[in-house]
């Protein structure tokens, strides 16, 4: 039998009650609209945090110097200087799975142009600082290692303290600041980074040589490295190894004993990034599975109905039989029109659902990410759900005697 | 004499309900020639439904052998029977049996789909049969837009349509006035003239009384099988016309 005619006859059976085969299509619509939706959103969710993570620095380990004890009271990590200048000089030296090291002492300082002033967070580090935040400049250059040597009074504006203080659109490249008393002339701007998982902004930041920042801020130059120290591993797969190379390194370096505590603390960015990566598949996965149980309730609301229609539709199924129908062809039937309904019901909830993640997003600011692999694997789950739920009450319709069938009022 | 289109030789079937076992059929021997008009008589019960029922391909012998234009049908599996029902066979029933809220065209076109002959073929030949049953202009209508006669109409013509070699009539007219009756019942006999094998099967005498043969049923077996003169549609409409007067 022609497919062709097989699927309009099935056309014909769902348009004959228009009704009752929206509603039965509706579980199907709303289960598929919701999988799409949640899945766009878990996406969406997972790609923030890559976005914020990768805005970090790609394999990036943060070193910060030990904590203060003052009778039994700890004053956290970095409140105590115990990094020395030489323990970045043999980190970048001695340890093969570190590609770059960079200091980052931080203070907040006021900043006036001719115009306008700002207060911002001001950033004393070496170039390497923007290679392992994966920061490029947006305009002119960054500073030199020239320039950390001799301690020129050289900056490099974020774009948030760039258009604070020359305005939009300016190019204050070349021009002069002061950060306190001193005079500072704009190297480079740094390009957009936008804000960090915790809303803070990047861009409201400026960076001087560190050597500068010593003399000119934080009032000379000691042993200790009073501040962070940014580290880029090789690559992903050497990121952990260099932690342990790291921490044996420092350990040795400031003659700790075996067992002792650490005086100095590491964090993996990557670990955090992929724990927190696990956190939004975790929840993308659940929020999914309740979507597919809608599904699977739509299926059941599918079988339901293709089993009333068997039933009602026994005396045309006698018919069918009487005049030469074969089983199987009157399985066929009922199997594409189950088909088709749940096919349908597959299609208008992808619609529904790319429509209902757009809204989400427009709405709430969601990001929102919608994979075409998502929207086939439900199209073919719903026609999956179809045949599943179809089958049973086709092959009832199938096995009905004719001449049951036939006197069937 | 050619070998007979419809043979029957001792079949018996027995239907279980339950515990309880119904001989519906306990031996019958028929065999039915080319071109012959048979009907076959009974009261409910008789056993007639169930020869018509095992004569149609719809079920099957518990014992006995039916070789249906040289087949032998009493073993074939449902698919096989379905066949042979399509190619075989035509069925006109009591009360029409037509799919509702479908055009007569489609109706007719029915055997022809699950044949597989595709679509033009289709039109033209179920145009043909409608226009053989005087339903020419009608294609459109639905059962429901048609008359209980109209309505046999279209089911004679859907039996046709697929050139059968034997046309199946269960009480064709039990639905039908006496007048509506006799059209139909013309219009069988106008086939059986053009060659056609019709089965009939009715409890009426006078329907009876179109058909060259008469088998009697009676408690699952044949009780009498006799060749008649057949009355034709005009003479039978004429009496009953006077009847009232003679």
């Amino acid at each position: 039998m022609n497919p062709f005619v097989t699927l309009r006859i099935a056309f014909r059976a769902i348009l004959r009650n228009k009704m009752r085969s929206f509603l039965t299509t509706l579980g199907i619509i709303i289960g598929v609209a919701a999988v799409i939706a949640m899945m766009a959103i878990g996406a969406g969710a997972k790609a923030q945090v890559e976005a914020a993570f990768a805005a970090m620095g790609t394999n990036l380990l943060i070193l910060l110097p030990g904590s203060t004890s003052t009778g039994g009271s700890f004053g956290g990590f970095g409140t105590m200087p115990t990094l020395t200048w030489d323990d970045l000089a043999s980190i970048r030296s001695e340890v093969a799975t570190v590609r770059a090291a960079a200091p980052s002492l931080r203070s907040n300082q006021s900043m006036v142009s001719e115009e306008m002033n700002w207060t911002t967070s001001v950033i004393g580090t070496t170039p390497e600082y923007f290679q392992i935040r994966s920061w490029p400049i947006a305009l002119g250059s960054p500073f030199t290692q020239g320039d950390v040597d001799i301690g020129s009074k050289v900056v490099v504006l974020g774009q948030t303290v760039a258009e604070r203080l020359f305005g939009a659109n300016a190019n204050p490249v070349g021009q002069s600041i002061r950060i306190g008393n001193t005079p500072f002339s704009v190297v480079g701007i740094a390009s957009r980074k936008g804000q960090s998982a915790s809303g803070q902004d990047y861009d409201d930041t400026a960076f001087i040589p560190v050597t500068t920042f010593a003399h000119r801020i934080s009032g000379g130059l000691t042993k200790y490295l009073t501040g962070q120290i940014f580290i880029q591993s090789t690559s992903s797969e050497t990121t952990a190894r260099a932690l342990g190379d790291i921490t044996a390194l420092l350990r040795d370096r400031h003659h700790i004993a075996p067992g002792a505590d650490d005086d100095f603390s590491i964090r993996n960015l990557s670990e955090i990034a992929g724990a927190q990566q696990q956190g939004t598949e975790t929840m993308t996965t659940l929020l999914a599975s309740v979507a597919a149980v809608s599904l699977l309730v739509g299926g059941i609301g599918i079988m339901n109905i293709m089993l009333v229609s068997v039933t009602e539709r026994t005396r045309e199924i006698g018919i069918r039989m009487a005049i030469g129908a074969k089983p199987h062809s009157i399985l066929l039937q009922f199997l594409i029109e189950a088909l088709t309904l749940s096919m349908a019901g597959g299609l208008i909830g992808v619609a529904l659902g790319v429509g209902m993640a757009g809204w989400l997003a427009e709405r709430f600011r969601w990001p929102m990410l919608i994979q075409p692999d998502v929207i086939g694997i439900s199209v073919v789950f719903s026609a999956f759900v179809g045949v599943a739920f179809g089958l049973y009450p086709a092959r009832k319709a199938s096995q009905l005697d004719p001449i049951e069938a036939l006197r069937y009022e | 004499m050619s070998s007979p289109l419809i043979e029957v030789v001792d079949v018996h079937k027995v239907y279980k309900t339950g515990d309880v076992e119904v001989q519906a059929l306990c031996g019958v021997s028929l065999a039915v020639e080319p071109g012959e008009f048979v009907a076959i008589m009974g009261a409910s019960g008789s056993g007639k439904s169930t020869l018509m029922n095992v004569l149609g391909c719809l079920d099957r012998p518990t014992a006995g052998r039916y070789v249906l234009a040289g087949r032998e049908v009493s073993h074939m599996s449902k698919e096989e029977l379905a066949e042979v029902r399509n190619q075989v066979l035509g069925f006109v029933f009591q009360n029409f049996n037509l799919l509702t809220r479908t055009s007569a065209l489609e109706n007719v076109e029915l055997p022809l789909i699950y044949r597989g002959v595709r679509s033009k073929d289709r039109v033209r030949r179920a145009t043909a049969a409608l226009e053989r049953v005087g339903l020419a202009g009608r294609f459109e209508h639905t059962p429901s837009q048609l008359s209980g006669g109209q309505q046999q109409r279209v089911a004679i013509a859907r039996a046709l349509v697929g050139d059968p070699k034997v046309i199946l009539a269960d009480e064709p007219t039990g639905n039908l006035d006496s007048k509506t009756s006799r059209d139909v019942m013309a219009l069988f006999q106008e086939l059986g003239q053009t060659g056609m094998t019709v089965v009939l099967v009715t409890h009426e005498a006078d329907v009876a009384e179109y058909a060259s043969r008469v088998v009697v049923v009676r408690d699952g077996l044949i009780r009498s099988d006799k060749k008649q003169v057949q009355r034709s549609a005009s003479e039978i409409d004429l009496e009953a016309r006077s009847g009232g007067m003679l």
